[in-house]
């Protein structure tokens, strides 16, 4: 009797019991260990904002800043970022707000929320169909029976936990906060916990787009970061090409010999040998510039990479410097297409009297270029962000007073690094990141938006 | 007569391919010797370096390993190298067989949410996960060096290492199954096997990235005793007044010789890791 009451009770009912209480649908289900977990999850949230706020002690009223826990505290720190810094006193500093650490607890408090919210619709969702099988079919599963599938279902998710809890943590939290950084006035000049941060909208975007110097570094970084990125990548490519295409002739001996000279730039850490070319080519004590005056090609000292008059000559030794360290990938690469094309394309092309030009550009390069051609892609996205050929080497130099903070080879990720890292404009650098993200992630999408990839998505 | 000129202008061509290749060749090694040369030499400075030294000598070695902190550089960047390549290999294989071989709510979204984060500039996120190591004490520590070194390279990692499980015909792990294996069993004993030339390619960049690695190690670690190769290399040589190039001779030859090394016998996995990373966006 009480049974056919229950398969009767209707499904909105079991969905408000448990949007309500956690759990509640669960009951009126008879799934009891089930009801109970979803009870805990729900009732284990309060407890952490119960405990870890101040809820005792009221004197002057309820306030976020005094009163509230993990949750509301993280919210209210979130959005005021603090309304009282620590200042210098006789004993050390005073008790008040850290805008940074307000904001990254806002932030895992907004993300917890985010995964608790989930939970919730889980619960109501589950609830509600679980009543929607009983009145269907008669059948009252039980909680076991459930975790039973749950937990087959289950294996992905667990093995991938550590995945997913690197990322969420490592990754874009970082990210989060690193965007967030981008819209506050988080400077040297606004260091906490002495000093508080605020909110400032666009301004940051404005500035970069408004004032002059530093619109004018922007677009002055920004193109040649783009001549670089393509310069470089086409260099690399077609030197390697040309080297791989020599080696395969059948002409030349001990392939394997040249081959593994040419591949050394490759193996040694480009850092080392960025240092080392630095070294070479260093304008005061350096070989290279000492060799030149031995010989009586020039007249005194040539500094490659310091030189505000000649920009074009540290440009151009990084593009060429970048040429030594990255053909021999693209050689290795390309040596192993060429061995698989089919040598009938080409005695089909001698027959019909082809020359070995022709041969080369209607054959070989079509055919390695079809291979090759996403590889372009990334190699043109990583010297976009190459880091470490441009601050080991040149340092971003020779200096450009018309710059803000920025050297005439600096690419945008060195100047970022130096916005932040030697200058301390937090905020400006987080507004660089986002547009560099802006242009690669543009970049990649419209190229990936082609391969298989990601049609299987 | 014709014949003839053909082979004449043959041996022409062959001498100049020959020419070419030798010129190349020296470009590519006069560094290499440069370095290696001043790394024995017995003047310490920079003007005085050369590709063949005067008197040659191993003092810069000795002093290397004795006066400066380099051994413990090295100690470091080996810990933090072994680390990373354990648990990155470990966590991402475990990630890309849950994404090749099951179906699962959100498979979708998690894919493409790791192709975004892929986008992003790591040196964006350094900043932040410098203030998040001070909350969390992991500053200046090697453990917080390794969390973020694997996490840097996991969704590359994944997306390769998935794709090339997804080559691998599930036919394997469907007989392993009726066989009454576990999943659990099935990743160890049929996809870890398997997927070993990827794994190689996956073991050894994680293994040479923190010899490399340069910003990370800058904002996150802070004292002597702690720092790593790279960071060490960096000092030896951007401070021009100490005049001790040669003995950054000697760490840069120590740095380079093993993981070149490495990178030449195992050339075949790398260059093909690379290609597919590449096919994968």
């Amino acid at each position: 009797m009480n049974e056919q009451a229950d398969r009767r009770a209707p499904l909105w009912i079991v969905g408000i019991f448990s949007s309500v209480i956690w759990g509640a649908g669960q009951l009126l289900n008879k799934q009891f260990l089930k009801g109970f977990i979803f009870f805990c999850i729900f009732a284990g949230s309060i407890a952490v904002e119960i405990l870890t706020g101040n809820y005792g002690s009221m004197p002057h009223g309820f306030s976020l800043r005094e009163n509230g826990g993990f949750f509301l505290k993280g919210v209210w720190g979130l959005v005021t970022l603090g309304t009282q810094p620590r200042k210098m006193g006789i004993t050390g500093l005073t008790e008040g707000d850290h805008s940074i650490v307000l904001m990254v607890n806002g932030i895992i408090a907004v993300m917890v929320i985010a995964i608790l919210l989930f939970f919730y619709i889980w619960n109501i969702r589950d609830a509600v169909n679980g009543r929607k099988r009983i009145i269907q079919t008669g059948v009252w599963q039980t909680s076991t029976e459930y975790f039973k599938k749950l937990w087959e279902s289950m294996y992905a998710y667990i093995v991938l936990s550590p995945s997913i809890l690197l990322l969420l943590f490592v990754s874009l939290l970082p990210i989060v906060f690193g965007v967030l950084i981008a819209f506050t006035d988080y400077t040297r000049n606004n260091i906490p916990p002495t000093k508080l941060i605020h909110w400032v909208g666009l301004d940051n975007f404005i500035t970069v787009t408004q004032v002059f110097s530093w619109m004018h570094t922007f677009l002055g970084v920004l193109s040649w970061t783009i001549v670089w990125a393509i310069l470089a990548t086409v260099t690399t490519y077609f030197l390697g090409f040309f080297q791989a295409v020599l080696i395969n002739s059948p002409r030349v001996k001990f392939k394997k010999l040249w081959r593994s000279i040419y591949i050394l730039p490759w193996a040694i850490p480009g850092m080392v040998s960025a240092l080392v070319f630095k070294s070479m080519f260093n304008g005061q004590f350096g070989p290279v510039s000492q060799f030149l005056v031995d010989i009586g090609l020039t007249s005194e000292r040539i500094f490659w990479f310091t030189d505000p008059s000649n920009t074009t000559l540290a440009r151009v030794m990084a593009l060429i410097i970048n040429l030594w360290l990255g053909f021999p990938y693209f050689m290795a690469l390309i040596g192993g297409t060429l061995t698989n094309i089919s040598d009938s394309y080409y005695e089909a092309a001698r027959i019909d009297g082809a020359t070995s030009g022709q041969m080369f550009w209607k054959i070989t390069f079509p055919i390695v270029y079809k291979a090759t051609a996403p590889l372009l892609t990334m190699s043109f996205v990583s010297n976009f962000n190459n880091f470490g050929v441009i601050y080991f080497l040149t340092g971003g130099g020779p200096a450009n007073p018309n710059y803000n903070f920025a050297g005439s080879t600096d690419l945008l990720i060195t100047w970022l690094y130096k916005l932040t890292l030697d200058n301390r404009l937090y905020n400006m650098g987080a507004v660089m990141s986002i547009i560099v993200f802006f242009i690669v992630g543009t970049f990649s999408l419209w190229n990936l938006r082609k391969s298989k990839t990601f049609e299987e998505l | 007569m014709n014949n003839k000129r053909k082979s004449h202008s043959g041996k022409w061509k062959t001498a100049l391919i020959y020419l070419e290749l030798i010129v190349m060749a020296l470009v590519i090694i006069y560094p290499v010797i440069w370095i290696v040369g001043s790394s024995f030499g017995s003047s310490k400075g920079l003007a005085n370096a050369s590709a063949i030294p005067a008197n040659p000598t191993l003092q810069n070695f000795k002093d290397l390993l004795t006066k400066t902190d380099f051994p413990l550089w090295y100690m470091n960047t080996l810990k933090v190298a072994f680390a990373n390549m354990f648990f990155g290999v470990l966590i991402s294989t475990l990630g890309a067989y849950a994404f090749s071989r099951f179906k699962f709510k959100g498979k979708r979204a998690g894919l493409l949410s790791i192709l975004i984060l892929q986008m992003f500039p790591t040196f964006l996120t350094a900043i932040a996960v410098y203030m998040l190591f001070l909350n969390f004490g992991l500053l200046n520590s090697l453990t917080g060096l390794i969390v973020v070194g694997v996490a840097a390279q996991l969704p590359y990692n994944l997306w390769l290492l998935k794709g090339y499980l997804d080559g691998i015909s599930p036919s394997f792990d469907e007989a392993a199954l009726i066989d009454g294996a576990s999943r659990t069993q099935i990743f160890v004993r049929v996809i870890l096997p398997l997927a070993s030339p990827m794994l190689t390619f996956v073991a050894v960049t994680q293994f040479a990235a923190p010899w490399m690695d340069f910003i990370l190690p800058k904002l996150l670690i802070s004292s002597e005793e702690k720092k790593t190769v790279a960071i060490g290399l960096f000092s030896m040589i951007s401070d021009e007044t100490r005049n001790e190039f040669t003995l950054f001779a000697a760490g840069a030859v120590l740095v380079a010789v093993p993981i070149a090394a490495l990178y030449i016998a195992l050339q075949k996995y790398l260059i093909n890791g690379l290609t597919a990373g590449g096919d994968k966006g």
